[in-house]
């Protein structure tokens, strides 16, 4: 077990050492650079400019000082915002966006889930309909169109949440958490549905029934282990998802988390910004994603022993 | 069945946690605000930095300008200079040499005075290239300062710029400059406090934690009190600022409100004071309230498409003026600009601090046609067809289609529309890899200046091939001249007048400044530059008045 994590671990070093490459040469190959700007910048400042972020040396030159800075934990400064480091960007912006991802979560697997399972017991049935009509809405329905109209609704007409903000006024979590959480509500709540209807067709669950155990009990205890389980590989990729999908969530309620700061990199060519975010989520989605494998084998008798006969 | 009933008791649960959460959003940023004297200010976006000579944009001004002050200041009413850290000044009678007097109780925060050699150790700061100042060409009408920043002397004896005392300070300029004092209100002319510079790190670094709210040093009305990114910078009323018994408020907190529809929500809810911006579909309901919030003003800054006059067909001057002439103006500012834009035909605003350009022309379909005919298109033959750059946003698509309309039902020709993201945009710009782009010009300073001096031959903001021996002698030479405002003006309207008859550019339309302003923001007038200075600004507690 020990040995196939390890083994996942430098497997993934040469993907992420892929990424910087990728990165750090694409990027390089769009159009304008960082000091651009609308009124024409001279010669003499922009030559400067580049001096102090070595934007004039040889550029793989550049390449191997940023990989060797990299090695130290460095992403550079940005060039963004002059005075601030990327690690500082980062590390202001990671704990907003994975709280935020957190509560998505959390809202995501209590409200799919069970609106998924209630689906499931009642197939066919407009209890299975009405929550499953609503998961393909909230599948198609993007955050742009669904973070406005909570805010219309909740936040304008209603008052009853803040409209924008982090942490600043209560409740303010609240409407992001939703927006951002609702598409993964409607994939956990056809996943809960669709392992929980399998399971429920299984022998053992008839043989409880048969027990004359209540309704509730087979389905806490016998059913909902098992249906549940396609839920568990979803929820790493999710979450990493999450971590690294929030960004339209974060503008439209003003969130101060990364996705932000991502997004605008990109738009400001801030080469350091836009390659340490996409080192840093790229990490953490290979992270979760081993996390998730780990997890399902761990949970999984006959990929267990799969992995045991591996050792 | 059984399994739904039980599940009841989860649900109104998992809801009133929901409930519970929302709580009461209670009293208002503008409620609170107003009884304990806070401005809430909603500044567009994150600034990119506070030192004043790294920044470039609008945010950044509206926060350096609370925390700095430099040595003369626009009056928010008037727009005439009035004293800021200088008290006085008086010009030598060849107006070439400004001699500044400091005010004795200019401090900076920390208890400090602020001194002549301040100055002149900032000016040497901005100026110096390794400093990378987009901004330093401010400095550029003082004596050698252009040469010392392009590198070509190394010697800031030179500049004209000397601390007589402490609390004199002369400069010297090239030429007399009628907007010189004008330019003191700007962030790249401000002082900076030496010692916190130096503190830390090496004073043309741009990467230093000077600036963050517990080291930063200021002069202005207003101290930092907490930055936080991304959510909020609280400043507050400065007990060590000379006018500190004029400044009303007592202090501000400026959000990073880049999203203007949710801006107009937060100021809907009673969380802003003030918008940076209004979401231009909601300007029409706005505007038909009764004692609406809705403020608009004309702003300092014109919109046009530039023309390569390199490439057919726009290098003939027919094809040009037929384009221009071609475009209905007040159709399209009342229409797809919802009368939020002023009709323009020349590229200085009207009215720039008393002077009125050239109206050489309107819109005349007829003469239109009669010009693209003689240039060998007669109702749209032989056209080769060119195409518009825009950088990516609704805004400059819509005004783009529209024109696209009117030359396709004016000249019977074929344009073709292309955005473009940002960075490529300008850089298509830069390399004029276009027909036709758009562009928009701010003014920096109110004066004709700024705006003529863009399509010199050597203007690094020409982008239009345009070069004329004349124009730029008039512009960089004769104007400098000009005995006086009248004659200088006269010289303006003369290039004005050239430039649009050669017409490299398309002037579309002089901008506006559109806010959202809660009733109780007082001592915030409408001015061209949309220029606040909050030193000026209190609020009303209108509740106290209800009660």
């Amino acid at each position: 077990m020990i040995r196939f994590v390890v083994v996942r671990i430098f497997q993934a070093l040469p993907v992420i050492l892929a990424v910087i490459t990728a990165t750090f040469f694409l990027i390089r190959m769009a159009p304008g650079g960082p000091f651009d700007s609308e009124k024409a910048v001279m010669p003499e400042v922009k030559a400067a400019l580049e001096a102090q972020y070595k934007l004039d040396r040889p550029i793989l030159d550049q390449y191997f000082s940023y990989l060797a800075d990299l090695g130290e934990g460095d992403f550079g400064p940005s060039f963004k915002y002059p005075g601030r480091s990327v690690n500082e960007l980062i590390a202001a912006g990671m704990p907003v966006t994975a709280e935020l991802g957190f509560y998505a979560l959390i809202f995501a697997v209590i409200v799919g889930g069970l609106s998924g399972v209630i689906a499931s017991l009642h197939p066919n049935t407009w209890r299975d309909h009405l929550p499953m009509t609503f998961a393909m809405i909230g599948i198609c329905v993007p955050s742009f169109l669904l973070g406005p109209s909570l805010m219309l609704l909740f936040g304008v007409h209603l008052d009853w949440f803040p409209v924008s903000g982090w942490g600043d006024i209560p409740g303010d979590k609240v409407l992001p958490s939703i927006t951002l959480g609702a598409a993964y509500a409607a994939y956990v709540s056809r996943l809960s549905r669709a392992g929980m209807l399998e399971v429920l067709s299984q022998d053992y669950i008839r043989t409880a029934r048969a027990k004359g155990l209540s309704e509730w009990r087979v389905i806490t205890q016998h059913a909902l282990r098992g249906g549940l389980m396609p839920l568990v590989a979803f929820l790493g990729p999710a979450f990493a998802g999450l971590l690294s999908g929030s960004f339209v969530v974060e503008t439209i309620f003003q969130v101060p988390g990364l996705g932000r700061f991502y997004v605008q990199a990109a738009f400001n060519r801030d080469y350091t910004m836009i390659l340490g975010t996409t080192i840093f989520l790229s990490t953490l989605i290979v992270i979760f994603n081993l996390m998730s494998d780990v997890l399902a084998a761990w949970m999984n008798p006959r990929l267990r022993s799969e992995l045991f006969n591996y050792d | 069945m059984i399994f739904f009933r039980q599940k009841i008791p989860i649900f109104s649960l998992a809801f009133s946690v929901i409930l519970i959460a929302s709580c009461d959003v209670g009293e208002g940023n503008v409620d609170s605000g107003n009884r304990l004297g806070i401005l809430h200010y909603g500044n567009g976006s994150e600034p990119q930095g506070l030192d004043p000579h790294v920044v470039t944009g609008v945010p950044e001004n509206h926060i350096v300008r609370a925390l700095f002050e430099g040595l003369a200041v626009k009056n928010p009413y008037t727009l005439e200079p009035e004293p800021g850290v200088a008290e006085r000044w008086i010009f030598s009678d060849d107006k070439r040499v400004i001699t500044f007097f400091l005010n004795p109780n200019a401090r900076w925060s920390n208890g400090d005075p602020v001194q002549a050699s301040d100055y002149v150790w900032s000016w040497q700061r901005a100026l110096d290239p390794a400093m990378g100042n987009q901004y330093s060409y401010m400095l550029f009408p003082v004596k050698n300062a252009e040469s010392f920043a392009k590198g070509k002397i190394s010697d800031f004896e030179k500049v004209g710029v000397k601390a007589l005392d402490q609390r004199t300070l002369e400069v010297t300029l090239n030429e007399p400059t009628p907007y010189f004092i004008q330019l003191l209100d700007h962030y790249s002319t401000f002082a900076v406090h030496p010692p916190t510079i130096k503190k830390f790190g090496m004073s043309t670094d741009r990467y230093t934690k000077w600036t963050r709210a517990e080291n930063i040093v200021g002069n202005g009305p207003f101290v930092m009190t907490e930055w936080k990114l991304n959510r909020r910078i609280v400043v507050k009323k400065s007990p060590t600022y000379w006018d500190r018994d004029k400044v009303g408020l007592n202090g501000v907190v400026f959000y990073p409100t880049e999203n203007s529809v949710t801006e107009e929500r937060m100021f809907r809810v009673g969380q802003l004071h003030y918008t940076a911006g209004v979401p231009l579909d909601k300007i029409p309901i706005y505007r038909d309230m009764e004692n609406t919030p809705y403020v608009q003003a004309p702003y300092l800054g014109t919109y046009y498409y530039l023309l390569n006059t390199n490439k057919k067909p726009l290098n003939d001057v027919r094809v040009r003026q037929a384009l221009s002439l071609s475009i209905d103006r007040d159709i399209l500012t009342s229409t797809v600009l919802q009368g939020t834009a002023f009709p323009a035909y020349s590229i200085t605003p009207p009215d720039t601090l008393g002077y009125y350009p050239p109206r050489l022309f309107g819109y005349d379909p007829d003469k239109a046609k009669e010009l693209i005919a003689e240039a060998g298109y007669p109702d749209g033959k032989n056209w080769p067809g060119i195409e518009i750059i825009y950088n990516t946003s609704e805004a400059h698509r819509k005004i783009a289609v529209a024109i696209q309309q009117m030359w396709s039902s004016v000249l019977n020709i074929q344009v073709t529309l292309s955005n473009q993201e940002w960075k490529v945009y300008l850089d298509s710009v830069d390399q004029m890899e276009f027909d036709i782009a758009r562009r928009g010009w701010i003014g920096d300073y109110v004066d004709p200046n700024n705006f003529l001096d863009l399509f010199i031959s050597e203007g690094g903001n020409n982008s239009t091939g345009y070069a004329n021996a004349v124009y730029d002698d008039l512009i960089l030479k004769k104007s400098t001249k000009a005995a006086d405002r009248e004659s200088r003006y006269q010289i303006f309207y003369r290039a004005e007048t050239m430039l649009m008859q050669a017409m490299p550019i398309i002037p579309i339309y002089t901008y506006t400044s559109k806010h959202l302003i809660h009733r109780s923001v007082k001592g915030l007038p409408s001015n061209l530059m949309d220029s606040l200075n909050l030193k000026y600004v209190w609020l009303e507690d209108l509740e106290k008045e209800d009660r």
